[in-house]
């Protein structure tokens, strides 16, 4: 009933990409994230096809798969096109009647923002299909770990993220059980008007917030009767290492970053791209 | 009520990697009355198949008929349906929600709507069932009840909706023996009072052995057995075959039998045990 839920999650294979350090691969999502905006010609968008294309291949995951994640943001993304196409301010008119205008400039812009939004999706999502949770909650904490020094829970922060992520499909599972069981005193979820719809979620909340306090405090029990006091002096069991493959991960983005500022500077940004 | 199941099949995940046959062909037709033991290893099926009983499953193919009439079909209220075939989840005291426990056994009849004074009658005759006093527990709150207590609160919820078919899904799992004894008693009365036919799943072959007019043994999502329990539990071999035990009165009786005491082969029952053996013991201190 409630197992469809795709986005961004991790896609298990074994790749050079997969193997990565989660660090490295944050601060390489970061910076491609960076580049992506320091972008405004098509040759420029061309080499940031060319990059999440060869990304993906070395990623092993199904291009398709990786084009799934866009779907999500479809409203989003119709919404940025059209808003920027009618209301952007410019000069080369290319249709005009009625209250619509629509320019060259607002094409342009038009487009761009939706690319941008595309390729951010993209990117971020190639990170959470190579990465599993908890090797990317692993790698937030130890990139976060220099602010503990200003007393900033890095690894509190870490270990919720991990817990919460443990517990979705559990919660989902249980929020299945409840809305059956539910269902079989001939309780009603999916007819009524809205009030009616929210009155009904009762029956299901109550229950399941219940149980969600309940496993928290159980989880809390188990993790403390196992010693632990959070992250002060902790060892890993899974020590992260950087290999030479990360230097060249870090090479091939760094290269990219390099390509689309020299396109920037010297290829003139002339109409239509 | 009759319920037919014919040829009852289930996939979850159709189409994906993560295929898997829950439920493989399935037919049984229950009678009105019968006292239905559903029996087989963790994992066979069991859930997912009384689930479709009441319609919350669809079928991945075959069909369930209540009354000659099929489940699943295009003009079956399935809401009413669901009224008239009562099921008891699995740890059923995790759907207690109400404010106070009239309340939450209120919920079932309210959404049958019925009138106020009929809903309270409902509630009171379930808790009698239940074994909960009305003037004691009505007005608290399910969660200040212990385990056992939230168990039949739960039960009585359902019960409060007056079904004609009753499925149980592992009711006893987790309680102490005295949680467990109560349930069952409320079980055996509500048979001999009302005459609803009821369908238990359970691990527990004492309880079938208590219970259970028949048997529904089920292995890997196909059926294995059916029988009454004095017949499966007597075959030998088959409980063990599909991973579960017999009663204990059958196990002590089949080592007594190696051992050359003359004893009947199809005993499972704790008394007939004891009476079989007062009988030898007599006719043992006789000579």
């Amino acid at each position: 009933m409630l197992t469809n839920l795709t986005m961004g999650q991790y896609y298990p294979v074994d790749s050079l990409v997969h193997r990565l350090d989660p660090r490295i691969k944050l601060v390489l999502t970061l910076a491609f994230i960076v580049s992506v905006f320091l972008v405004n010609s098509l040759p420029g968008y061309l080499l940031i096809v060319g990059f999440i294309f060869l990304a993906a291949r070395k990623a092993r995951v199904p291009f398709r798969l990786l084009l799934k994640s866009i779907r999500p943001l479809r409203m989003i993304l119709i919404f940025t096109f059209v808003l920027n196409l009618f209301f952007t301010a410019g000069d080369q008119v290319l249709l005009e009647f009625w209250v619509i205008r629509i320019t060259s400039e607002s094409l342009r812009q038009a487009v761009f923002y939706s690319l941008r939004l595309v390729f951010l999706v993209l990117g971020t999502s190639l990170l959470t299909l190579t990465t599993s949770p908890v090797a990317l909650s692993d790698g937030l904490e130890l990139l976060l770990g220099p602010l503990k020094k200003i007393r900033f829970p890095a690894h509190e922060l870490a270990m919720m993220m991990t817990i919460a992520l443990r517990f979705i499909p559990t919660l989902l599972d249980e929020t299945d059980r409840i809305m059956k069981a539910q269902m079989a005193r001939g309780a009603d979820f999916e007819s009524g008007n809205l009030i009616a719809r929210a009155r009904a979620m009762v029956p299901l909340l109550v229950p399941l917030f219940v149980s969600a306090f309940r496993r928290a405090g159980d989880l809390a029990m188990a993790m403390e009767s196992r010693c632990y006091h959070g992250g002060e002096g902790r060892t890993r069991f899974r020590v992260l290492k950087i290999t030479r493959m990360d230097w060249n991960a870090c090479l091939t983005v760094v290269l990219l970053i390099v390509l689309i500022i020299l396109e920037r500077t010297f290829v003139p940004a002339s109409f239509p791209f | 009520m009759s319920i037919e199941v014919r040829h009852l099949t289930h996939t979850y995940g159709e189409g994906s990697v993560l295929k898997t046959v829950a439920l493989d062909d399935i037919s049984f037709t229950v009678e009105p009355g019968e006292f239905v033991g559903i029996v087989g290893h963790t994992g066979s099926g069991k859930s997912t198949l009384v689930q479709h009983l009441n319609g919350l499953l669809k079928p991945t193919s075959g069909q369930i008929l209540i009354d000659g009439q099929d489940l699943n079909g295009e003009k079956v209220d399935r809401r009413a349906l669901r009224q008239r075939i009562g099921l008891v989840f699995q740890y059923p005291e995790y759907q207690l929600f109400e404010e106070t426990v009239a309340k939450d056994i209120a919920f079932g009849p309210k959404n049958q709507g019925l009138p106020a004074d009929e809903i309270d009658r409902r509630v009171r005759k379930a808790m009698e069932s239940v074994h909960l006093d009305y003037g004691k527990y009505a007005e608290k709150s399910p969660f200040e009840l212990s385990g056992g207590q939230m168990r039949r609160a739960a039960i009585a919820g359902v019960l409060a909706m007056e079904p004609e078919v009753l499925i149980l899904d592992e009711p006893t799992a987790g309680l102490d023996p005295r949680g467990r004894d109560r349930i069952l008693t409320m079980l055996e009365e509500l048979r001999a009072r009302e005459h609803t036919t009821i369908l238990m799943v359970s691990h527990s072959m004492e309880d079938m052995a208590r219970l259970a007019s028949r048997l529904l043994v089920i292995c890997e999502g196909k059926l294995a057995a059916d029988g009454s329990p004095r017949e499966l539990f007597s075959r030998p071999g088959l409980m063990s075959s599909v991973g579960l035990d017999i009663p204990e009165a059958a196990r002590l009786c089949a080592v007594l039998r190696a051992k050359g005491y003359d004893l009947p082969a199809d005993l499972y029952r704790p008394e007939e045990l004891r009476e079989h053996l007062l009988r030898l013991w007599k006719e043992a201190s006789a000579c």
